[in-house]
């Protein structure tokens, strides 16, 4: 990665809920602003400059929130910065935040991402009727089983995989304070038992709908060391970033495993130093809002090969107590605050390599992967980020 | 500015997805144990739309049942519905090219989900067809077919709105239905879904 060194000194986030009815937009961004202050020790007036993203404003029915909220943000008097990359967008506005520094214009910089649902109907807002398009009356879901369909004829993937990784996912979001859906009885039978909405995705291996927000606090190297030494939690060093998009409707796209998204991987590993994922990176979060995405993005990152990423799901070597633990949060699957959900897998990377994620830590996580991605499968923002300096 | 006659709405939002509690008796608020923190209300809005120059050729394609892709100039793909320009190489696309109203399955899933709007029964295939002589997929639904027939690569004809009714809209085929020719090849299919 060029450019001056930048390391995470501060996350916080909301509690999710389907609904927070007990904080106006303002002060759920205040919530988590407030506490990734906290955690890095600072204030906001040590803060150079605020980056924001959230979804597409009609699904919280908002429009350009940013300018209202800048006095919630911190941001009066200071440059604030808004990124657009549909669903991936907590991971591009990281990505954005880091830039500011990077380059050496900034020193500490706050980047926020958020959605509030509950202000909206994103699911509608996803299949609105227009006369002169053409329909897909099926929502979000509609739109990706498909592929997931594709990608089990492919693979031969046994149809139980995707119930594997829900059954995950909800189980670890149960060891996480901050996710939305806690369901202690969850069992393989629920998940199997639960009501198919888009075959063959059933309700239980599909994500929430939440309120939330998330806010990481960037700092350059010299803000890093200071924050470190007065928090005493180690930074988390950004070793690779990296960015990049496919249009949606071009002929020779693979949605199963796009090429942007096999670039933006590589191109991050190659940033980091990192020629074996599956062996080097300790833990990952990964933007799996339907259960099937997480074979599908193993394979696509390239921790496994083509038609295998099925494997390491049925093996256990992507829960917590595999060799590479996925989703230890809960991840998309208990916790989709959409704005804010790729940079809640950005945020949760840092944590386990700062030893904070509490009963959800990989011990001795050194080196961890944030994912995101969003739009048709056409956008994706990665980062790595480290215990030791790059 | 009052909406002109050709404006459409938007179709409304069904029954129930909006509904609001019982409203307040105001002789009991003092009995009412939780203040009122939220209100849910629905907006709509009700767009005058100018498609562009290639949509609007495909459009008025649909009227007269034809299906008018445009053809990428460098390496030929053909996109429908158009937009205008190549999305690979970024130049316009200037060609037009008809096609047939067949297709071949590439891909698809089995909602069983009601969305009200435009949908049919549950449960219904929303399917993904590659239209012949298309580089890209259109999406629509399946139906004439049992559930469990479905399958990638089955071939499929286009099922037309009645000629009284046919408009410059995508909504003038109807649905699509099995056509009796053999399978493509799924693997052939990659890259168009």
């Amino acid at each position: 990665m060029s450019g001056n060194r930048v390391a995470v000194i501060g996350v916080g986030q909301t509690k999710y809920a389907a609904v927070r009815g007990d904080v106006s937009l303002a002060g759920l961004l205040r919530e988590a602003v407030y506490r990734a202050l906290a955690d890095a020790h600072l204030g906001m007036d040590d803060i150079d400059a605020i980056v924001v993203g959230k979804a597409p404003d009609f699904f919280e029915g908002v429009m350009m929130p940013e300018g209202y909220l800048a006095e919630a943000l911190g941001a009066v008097g200071k440059p604030l910065f808004r990124v657009h990359t549909a669903g991936s967008v907590g991971g591009s506005t990281a990505i954005v935040a880091a830039g500011h520094i990077q380059s050496g214009v900034h020193e500490r910089v706050l980047t926020v991402g958020w959605e509030m649902q509950s202000c909206s109907e994103a699911m509608w807002a996803l299949s609105f009727p227009l006369p002169f398009q053409q329909q897909l009356v099926a929502g979000a879901g509609g739109y990706f089983a498909p592929f997931i369909r594709e990608y089990m004829r492919r693979s031969g993937a046994p149809d139980d995989i995707g119930i594997l990784v829900a059954l995950k996912d909800r189980l670890n979001a149960l060891k996480n304070p901050y996710a939305h859906l806690h369901e202690p009885d969850v069992t393989y039978d629920s998940v199997k038992d639960s009501f198919m909405l888009w075959e063959p995705i059933r309700y239980s291996e599909t994500c929430p709908s939440s309120d939330g927000a998330i806010a990481l606090v960037l700092g350059g190297e010299a803000a890093a060391e200071a924050s470190a030494a007065s928090t005493g939690v180690s930074p988390a060093w950004i070793h690779g970033t990296s960015m990049r998009s496919e249009p949606a409707m071009a002929s020779g796209r693979d949605q199963v495993s796009p090429q942007a998204s096999q670039d933006c991987a590589a191109d991050v590993f190659a940033q980091a130093g990192i020629t074996d994922p599956r062996r080097q990176i300790d833990v990952v979060e990964m933007y799996v809002p339907f259960s099937w995405y997480e074979p599908m993005w193993l394979e696509s990152l390239g921790f496994a090969e083509v038609g295998h990423g099925w494997k390491l799901t049925e093996d256990g070597a992507t829960q917590m107590s595999g060799d590479l633990p996925v989703n230890c949060s809960g991840g998309v699957l208990s916790t989709n605050p959409i704005g804010a959900s790729g940079m809640i897998r950005f945020g949760e990377a840092a944590m386990q390599v700062r030893g904070q994620a509490g009963d959800h830590q990989i011990e001795g996580a050194r080196l961890a992967l944030g994912h995101a991605y969003g739009g048709a499968a056409q956008f994706f923002a990665m980062w790595v980020v480290g215990s030791d300096k790059p | 500015m009052p909406p002109a006659d050709n404006d459409r709405q938007v179709t409304p939002f069904p029954a129930g997805l909006w509904e609001q509690p019982q409203p307040v008796v105001p002789a009991a608020v003092a009995e009412v144990a939780e203040p009122v923190q939220r209100i849910r209300v629905p907006a709509s809005m009700l767009y005058r739309y100018t498609p562009g120059a290639a949509p609007s050729r495909f459009l008025r394609g649909l009227r007269d049942k034809r299906i008018l892709g445009e053809k990428d100039p460098v390496n030929g793909d053909v996109y429908v519905p158009p937009r205008g320009m190549s999305p690979v190489v970024g130049l316009p696309t200037t060609e037009q090219v008809e096609l047939p109203d067949r297709g071949t399955l590439a891909a698809f899933c089995i909602v069983h989900i009601g969305f009200g709007v435009n949908a049919p029964p549950t449960p219904f295939v929303s399917a993904l067809v590659l239209i012949d002589g298309a580089a890209v997929s259109v999406y629509g639904t399946l139906l004439d077919i049992p559930i469990e027939e479905v399958r990638i690569g089955m071939r499929v004809q286009a099922v037309w709105a009645p000629d009284e009714e046919l408009t410059t809209s995508f909504e003038n085929i109807r649905y699509w239905k099995p056509l009796d020719e053999p399978d493509v090849a799924p693997e052939l299919l990659k890259g168009h879904m």
